[in-house]
This record gives structure tokens, C-alpha cells and sequence, in this order.
């Protein structure tokens, strides 16, 4: 009794949770004369591309794409060479002001780039780098979240391992790539879908940092578009656009669901 | 005497090289954090104390903070960040917390379920923006339509200052639910079997033993969750800029949006970098009340 009741009421909030995705789709397929039209909003009866196709004609999506992809990978490749040098100092070294610095990098977990819009912006313009794809990724090449996580991974292998490698004749970096590398793979893997879609989510900072159609991503380029057809006639267009952002990162999601679901869950373990 | 001497000395130029070694190793990052982390954060703080244009720099002292924290504006937009954490942390963690109770058991259908629950995570806030944008549209939006089946019009939720702080707030909840419950399953995963067998066996009731077992042992994770979600009331603006720019009459507006007006559409560089010293110093507060006190009480 107790469990049909409950759920009951869990089945109905799942459904009430997928209405805004699926009407979303459906709309993207419906003419605006049905969008507007007292229909049954859930319903499409004349499915038409034609959103699509005018959404992508209407704004320079595959540019958006592009950049989306060059600053998210930027990010990620620039993040893990740093995270893995800094993880492993703090996981196997021991040195002077090991503590202190521990904290200054905990002082990023606080205050993140996205909060610092505002000096950030000052410096990028002091660099001389407003408006390009680099500003939109300088901030993020470091972070403490992927040094901590890793630092973790790191700590659990073996020392007898490392110190084995080292008797073999390896240097640092080959024992850093033979040994610890290839047992923190889950860690990478969890830490690479955070960052990308962070990154991928990311829209306070490019906005401000970038002027141009060259250098926007994704959610700049989908802001702005949707702002210049806010009007009801053409909604399916701008939910053709939105669809257009969030397909790739929805279907990623479905795919690797397992990954992503248990990437979060890790990336909470602080 | 001489081989401790030497062993010392051995030492010495061992952790001499290792030191080097291991500041080598954390210069990259270094860098990027001084100059995008630790720069910024003294830059802001030194010009909340510094008015005038960029060129002729004057010292004013607290002279801006004074005006920052006598504005209304400020006050509301603060009041505004309280209002949306108290609408939004309280509930969806409650949610979270009952979905992972109910869905951690292996039912048909369970993952679909919690596949819905979970998807608007990975749905970046512009794009949900978007998206509900169109939900809250009067007349033909989703709601106005599902509210005129039962003959009710609805009033223009966004437009209206009683009902737009309670639209973002249903929004986020949407949004940031899914997130959570993972934390909680992931919690719910980790949490002792026999004490539940013993219960059971001493006949507790369901809501007696979440009442007495799990909701205590899963107190961790909300601490955890909590701060989480505090945090992100704080940081997530997006949908202000596409939903109502803080409007009507500053009524959504949020205090990270607020810098983001100050600085880049009034141009009122003082006031952003004071308000960017305000941001810093919240969110510094929550982290260290969490470690400082809570991580003590609880964690491990």
C-alpha cells in the first residue's frame, strides 16, 4: 500500500520532469500556426523540418559548433597535463610550504572563474585577448577540483610500484605515464564529462569575453539568436535552435548515462 | 657522528631537489591560478577602494562600500539570493532525498526514472532558460495552455513581481533535483546492511526506520548536498540574462547578475569590484562555516 502510493506519486513527478524535453521536441517540429493555435501542445499533427532548416540558415550554427568544440577540448587537454603534474606533487612528493599551497589551491574550489567575471575581464583586455577563443579558456587551465580528484587516484597506488619503475631505470614522467596514468583511468574519465560539460554549459563568461560570431559558442550564439525571435510565431524555429545545442550533450548522456551518472557521483567526493 | 652528519646532509640536498622537483610540477597550474585566481580576487578588492575611470585611479576608501551597502537595489538583490536559496535548497533536497529513497530499490523501471530525473542536469541553464521561457509565455505557453483547460488564464508569470521569483525557483528545482538525488543514491549505496536487517527484524516500520536509520546516516551527503546548492544559488545566473534581466524592478534579479550590470552595462567599475568582494567574501564564509564547522561535527 505504502509502496504503490509513493509510487504513484514518483511515476507522475518522472512524467511531469520529461514534459518540458518532450514538448520542447515536439514544438521544434510544429508549424507556428499550430504553436499558436488553441491545439493540444503535446501533439504534432503536421511534423515539418522546417524549423531546422530555417534555425540553421538564421544563425551561423556550425561556427557556434566549432568553437564549442575548440574551447571545450582546449580546456580539457590544457587541464589534464596541469592536473597531473599537480596531483601528483601533492599525492607523492614531500616539500616546503606543501600545506600552504594545498590551501591556495583549495581557495579555487571557492572562488571559481565564473565568479570573477568582472577582473577577469579587465586582465583579458589588459592582455589584449577580448574576444578571442584563448580568453574564454585561460581561467579554467588550472583547477584544483581535478588536482584534488586526481591527488586521491594517485595516492592508492602502490609505492612499491613507483619505486619498482624507478629500479627499472624510468625517469619521473615515464613512471608518472606507465604507472599512475593508466590506474587512474576512471578518474580521467570521470573528470574529462564534468569538465566538458561544464564547459560545454558554460555562458556568463564567453558572453562577456567574446564580441563576435567567430569566437562564440554554443550557448552565446543560442542566447542571442533566441532573443532576436522571441516572438510566439517563431517558437519552433528557437526550439529547433535550443534542440540543435543540447542534442549532442543529450545523446552523449544517453549513451554513456552509467559514466556520466557515476562521474557526478565521483566529482561530489571531494 | 659522521654518518648522521652525512645522512643529514644527504637529506638536506635530497628535499633541496625534491622541493625544486615538486614547484616545477605545480607551476603550470600555478600560473594560471595566480593570474586568473589570486590576481583578480587582490585586483578586485584593491579597486573597491579606488573610484574614478581606469586611467586616474583615486583612493576612496570605504566610501563605496557605503554607497554599495545604502543602495536599495543592492538590499533587494541580496534579499533576492535569500529568497531563491530558501526556495530552492529546502525542497529540492527533500525531493532528491525521497526520489533516491524510493528509486535506489531495484524496481521495473527505476532507471528510466531516475534517467528522467536526472537529464536536466546535463541541460546547460541558457538552453533551460530557453526552454521554460516558452513554458511561462502567456496565452501560449505550456502552462497557460494546460491552465486553460480548466478555464483559468494564468497571469504573465515572469512579468508579474509576485510570481516571477516563484517561476525561477519551480525552474531551478527542476533543474538541480536529479543532480542531488545522485549524491543521495550514491550516499544510500554506502549505508550499513545489517542495521536495516536488525530493524526489520525488531519489526520497525518503513517511515520508522528512514526515520530513525537512513535520514540520520545520510546526514553527511545533505551537508554536502547543501553547500552545494547554496553555492549554485549564488554562482547560476544564466537564465536571468535570457528570461527577465532581473526584472520586473529588480524583483529575480541575483547578486552575481547584478555585478555582471554593473560592470559590463553601467560601466560602474567601484561598485562591480565591491560587489565582486561581497561575492567572494559569502561564498569564502560558507566554504570555511562547512569546514570549520560542520566537516568537523559529521564527515569521517
Amino acid at each position: 500500500m505504502y509502496k504503490k502510493i509513493n509510487f504513484t506519486i514518483i511515476i507522475f513527478l518522472g512524467i511531469v520532469f520529461f514534459i518540458p524535453l518532450l514538448w520542447v521536441f515536439i514544438t521544434s517540429f510544429s508549424t507556428s500556426k499550430e504553436v499558436i493555435g488553441g491545439s493540444f501542445p503535446l501533439w504534432v499533427s503536421n511534423p515539418t523540418f522546417q524549423n531546422y532548416i530555417d534555425a540553421w540558415n538564421a544563425a551561423p550554427f556550425l561556427t557556434y559548433y566549432f568553437n564549442t568544440f575548440v574551447i571545450v577540448f582546449g580546456i580539457l587537454i590544457v587541464q589534464l597535463f596541469t592536473i597531473t603534474l599537480g596531483a601528483y606533487a601533492f599525492a607523492r612528493l614531500n616539500f616546503k610550504g606543501k600545506n600552504v599551497l594545498f590551501i591556495l589551491f583549495l581557495l579555487q574550489l571557492m572562488i571559481q572563474p565564473e565568479i570573477l567575471l568582472f577582473p577577469n575581464y579587465q586582465i583579458m583586455s589588459q592582455l589584449g585577448l577580448v574576444d578571442t577563443k584563448l580568453a574564454v579558456m585561460l581561467p579554467y587551465w588550472a583547477s584544483a577540483f581535478g588536482v584534488f580528484l586526481l591527488r586521491q587516484t594517485f595516492k592508492q597506488v602502490p609505492f612499491d610500484l613507483d619505486q619498482a619503475s624507478r629500479i627499472d631505470g624510468c625517469k619521473w614522467w615515464q613512471t608518472l605515464w606507465h604507472v599512475y596514468v593508466p590506474s587512474a583511468k576512471p578518474t580521467y574519465i570521470a573528470f574529462a564529462l564534468v569538465s566538458v560539460s561544464h564547459h560545454w554549459s558554460n555562458f556568463m563568461w564567453p558572453l562577456i569575453i567574446t564580441n563576435s560570431d567567430e569566437n562564440r559558442p554554443l550557448t552565446v550564439g543560442l542566447a542571442l539568436f533566441a532573443q532576436s525571435y522571441e516572438t510566439g510565431a517563431q517558437w519552433g524555429m528557437v526550439t529547433a535552435g535550443t534542440i540543435l545545442v543540447i542534442f549532442p550533450l543529450l545523446l552523449a548522456f544517453f549513451i554513456f548515462q552509467k559514466q556520466f551518472v557515476s562521474s557526478f557521483m565521483h566529482s561530489g567526493i571531494k | 657522528m659522521d654518518n648522521t652528519q652525512k645522512a643529514s646532509k644527504r637529506k638536506l640536498s635530497f628535499s633541496l631537489k625534491q622541493n625544486i622537483f615538486a614547484y616545477l610540477l605545480l607551476l603550470p597550474s600555478f600560473i594560471f591560478l595566480s593570474l586568473f585566481t589570486f590576481y583578480p580576487t587582490l585586483k578586485s578588492i584593491y579597486l573597491s577602494f579606488y573610484s574614478g575611470p581606469m586611467t586616474r585611479l583615486r583612493f576612496s576608501g570605504v566610501d563605496q562600500y557605503k554607497e554599495v551597502f545604502t543602495d536599495e537595489i543592492f538590499r533587494k538583490v541580496m534579499m533576492n539570493n535569500i529568497i531563491f536559496i530558501i526556495g530552492t535548497v529546502p525542497t529540492s533536497l527533500f525531493l532528491a532525498m525521497y526520489l533516491a529513497v524510493w528509486l535506489n530499490k531495484k524496481m521495473r523501471g527505476s532507471a528510466l526514472l531516475r534517467t528522467s530525473f536526472f537529464y536536466p542536469t546535463v541541460i546547460p541553464l541558457i538552453a533551460v532558460a530557453n526552454i521554460w521561457l516558452f513554458i511561462y509565455t502567456p496565452q501560449y505557453g505550456l502552462l497557460a495552455k494546460f491552465l486553460q483547460t480548466f478555464g483559468e488564464n494564468g497571469p504573465n508569470w515572469l512579468g508579474n513581481q509576485s510570481t516571477v521569483m516563484i517561476a525561477m525557483i519551480i525552474m531551478i528545482i527542476w533543474k538541480d533535483t536529479g543532480f542531488f538525488m545522485i549524491f543521495y543514491l550514491a550516499g544510500l549505496q554506502n549505508l550499513p546492511k545489517d542495521v536495516y536487517e536488525a530493524a526489520i527484524m525488531e519489526g520497525a516500520k518503513p517511515f520508522q526506520i528512514f526515520r530513525h536509520i537512513t535520514f540520520p546516516l545520510l546526514m553527511p551527503t545533505t551537508l554536502f548536498v547543501m553547500i552545494v546548492a547554496i553555492t549554485n544559488a549564488f554562482k547560476n545566473v544564466d537564465h536571468l540574462y535570457i528570461m527577465t534581466k532581473g526584472g520586473p524592478d529588480n524583483t529575480s534579479n541575483l547578486l552575481l547578475y547584478h555585478i555582471y550590470e554593473a560592470a559590463f552595462t553601467n560601466w560602474d567599475l567601484g561598485k562591480a569590484a565591491v560587489l565582486t568582494v561581497v561575492l567572494i567574501v559569502v561564498l569564502l564564509s560558507i566554504t570555511a562555516f562547512n569546514y570549520l564547522f560542520l566537516d568537523k561535527k559529521i564527515h569521517y
